[in-house]
């Protein structure tokens, strides 16, 4: 059951993209890619290395 | 008749020690409670602890007896807090508030004792090791460990009835108190992005566990209060939150809704036909479009269920007030926020970004993917959605968006430091920690119900609390004004 009732509509991931390409670029908008692009860069500084390894590594005891 | 919504949040945290050859997870949690209670340790008194009692009618012998955890570590802070090991991770249970922003207060104020555990454990471990904390609920591989919120309930109510309309909010809620998950787990399905950490963990309805067969209702019945007249509603389909925001209409929203069936104001019948399917079809929908069948024939999506809940909290709040949820200020912008945010889920759910966890976390795998081309399944992907919950402030990708200014805050840094010492004014917690912040020597032992103090003489003596809004700051200040010593303070109680 829970199948056939995903995804009614697009994902908002999806929709966001549609407006993205109707909408002109404007100064503000790219000022906006450019501060996105500077916070990726400054999270890329701190993620750990390796996040394949480090993702399997991660493995906790069931609580509660 | 209503009772006040006294609230609290007990969160287990992951924990890694790293680059330790046997990474034992007791012995990390041990490592970092002890290091942030470095100076005198006041232990936990177990004496009225029966997590096995069940609020369906019935003592079941075989729960998890309290008795196992004394060897662990085991501290109540003077901010009114404890802080121990529980099972394999340290667990930080907030102080008991009276109002869901001062609860948004108490629980930030947990992380920062997280993080400064981690320094402190950081000064004892070798050369290489690490103590690493996660405010999570997940380790993405089928294991699941808790945040659990608790409120207090006039034990008049019925239990039925409580279910009756806690399983489709505590369903549905989810569209705001999802901390955001890539994939899923326990046979769940493929999905590549969900609202909640916890939605693919829960296989019941109601009953007493919470680690095998969990269900959306828990019956755990100690009401750490007087019992003739309170339970304690144990939350266990939740997640761990960071976003301020998220904390507070999660609590909010309950406390009203609580306070709603107490009062009779839970006039519709929102019952679901299918509450376990119904929490997955929820949390595998970032669109917010799914829609669950109601009982009474018709669907509806869980945004449209919430919003029935905020019409009859509307007129609650119009006929009743909202004194008993944490008042009619803070009562009346949980309201604005749940509406504002109803809204904002019907509309986009991506204008939520700084506000919901699973927004938030949501927006900033997107612009990975969009930069980096990446497919859902990237291991980059799943380490982004790991350390977003990094409790470390420079390794938490949540704190550096905070620090960007991406992220909505509704306390002050200052107030959440403050926290981390100070008890919250208005509930026994301050009773509690200002006997310990004044007296740590003569705290022998404390709970959430009574603290027991050596006062030079024997016996011992024991304060019962059985009142949770009794011992607040309004009560019992100019009592601990007139007493110099713990002695004194026992005498007057007495007379």
């Amino acid at each position: 059951m829970p199948e056939r009732e995903r995804k009614q509509k697009p994902a908002p991931r999806e929709r966001t993209q549609e407006t993205a390409e109707v909408a002109a670029p404007t100064e503000k908008a790219e000022k906006l890619k450019d501060d996105i692009d500077g916070l990726l860069d400054e999270i890329d500084s701190v993620l750990e290395d390796n996040a394949e390894e480090f993702v399997r590594n991660y493995v906790q005891k069931g609580g509660e | 008749m209503g009772v006040p919504k006294i609230c609290g949040i007990e969160t287990e945290y992951g924990v890694v020690l790293r680059g330790a050859p046997d990474p034992n997870p007791v012995l990390a949690s041990s490592i970092l409670i002890n290091g942030y209670v470095e100076q005198r340790r006041v232990g936990w008194d177990f004496e009225d602890e029966s997590p096995g009692r069940d609020a369906r009618g019935y003592a079941r012998d075989a729960a998890v007896s309290p008795d196992i955890e004394t060897h662990l570590v085991n501290a109540v802070l003077t901010n009114g807090a404890r802080y121990y090991v529980d099972h394999a991770h340290p667990e930080y249970s907030t102080p008991e508030c009276s109002d869901a922003l001062a609860l948004v207060v108490a629980d930030k104020a947990g992380e920062r004792i997280l993080a400064q555990s981690m320094l402190a454990a950081s000064r004892v471990l070798p050369e290489g090791q690490e103590v690493v904390v996660y405010k999570n609920n997940s380790d993405g591989k089928g294991n699941s460990y808790g945040a659990h919120e608790n409120y207090l309930v006039d034990r008049a109510v019925p239990f039925a009835v409580l279910v009756r309309t806690l399983l489709p909010w505590l369903v549905t809620r989810q569209v705001f108190t999802g901390a955001g998950k890539v994939g899923s787990e326990n046979s769940a399905g493929p999905i590549d992005y969900q609202i909640s950490q916890r939605a693919d963990f829960f296989e019941e309805e109601v009953g007493l566990e919470t680690t095998l067969k969990r269900p959306i209702v828990n019956t755990r019945d100690e009401p750490h209060a007087d019992p003739q007249k309170y339970r304690r509603l144990h939350v266990i389909a939740g997640d761990a939150n960071l976003c301020e925001v998220s904390t507070f209409l999660k609590v909010g929203t309950t406390a009203v809704v609580l306070a709603m069936i107490e009062d009779g104001f839970m006039e519709k019948d929102l019952t679901l036909t299918h509450p376990v399917d119904a929490l997955r079809v929820v949390s595998h929908d970032p669109a917010c479009q799914a829609t669950v069948e109601l009982a009474d024939g018709g669907r509806a999506t869980a945004v449209e269920v919430q919003w029935e809940f905020l019409r009859l909290a509307r007129k609650y709040a119009d006929e009743v007030g909202l004194a008993h949820c944490g008042g009619d200020a803070v009562g009346n912008m949980v309201l604005e926020r749940w509406e504002a945010t109803l809204g904002a889920l019907e509309d986009d759910p991506l204008q939520l970004d700084g506000q919901l966890d699973w927004v938030t976390k949501y927006s900033l795998l997107r612009a990975y993917r969009e930069r980096d081309g990446l497919d859902w399944d990237n291991p980059k992907l799943h380490l982004l959605d790991l350390q977003y919950h990094d409790v470390r402030p420079h390794r938490s990708l949540y704190e550096r968006l905070v620090r960007a200014g991406k992220v909505e805050r509704l306390a002050t840094e200052q107030e959440v430091a403050g926290a981390t010492a100070t008890p919250p004014s208005t509930t026994r917690a301050y009773f509690r920690g200002m006997c310990l912040a004044r007296w740590p020597d003569a705290v022998v032992a404390a709970n959430w119900d009574s603290i027991i103090l050596d006062v030079g003489s024997d016996p011992l003596r024991r304060i019962p609390m059985m009142e949770p809004t009794r011992g607040s700051k309004e009560h019992v200040e100019r009592l601990f004004a007139a007493c110099a010593t713990p002695a004194e303070l026992v005498a007057r109680l007495a007379s």
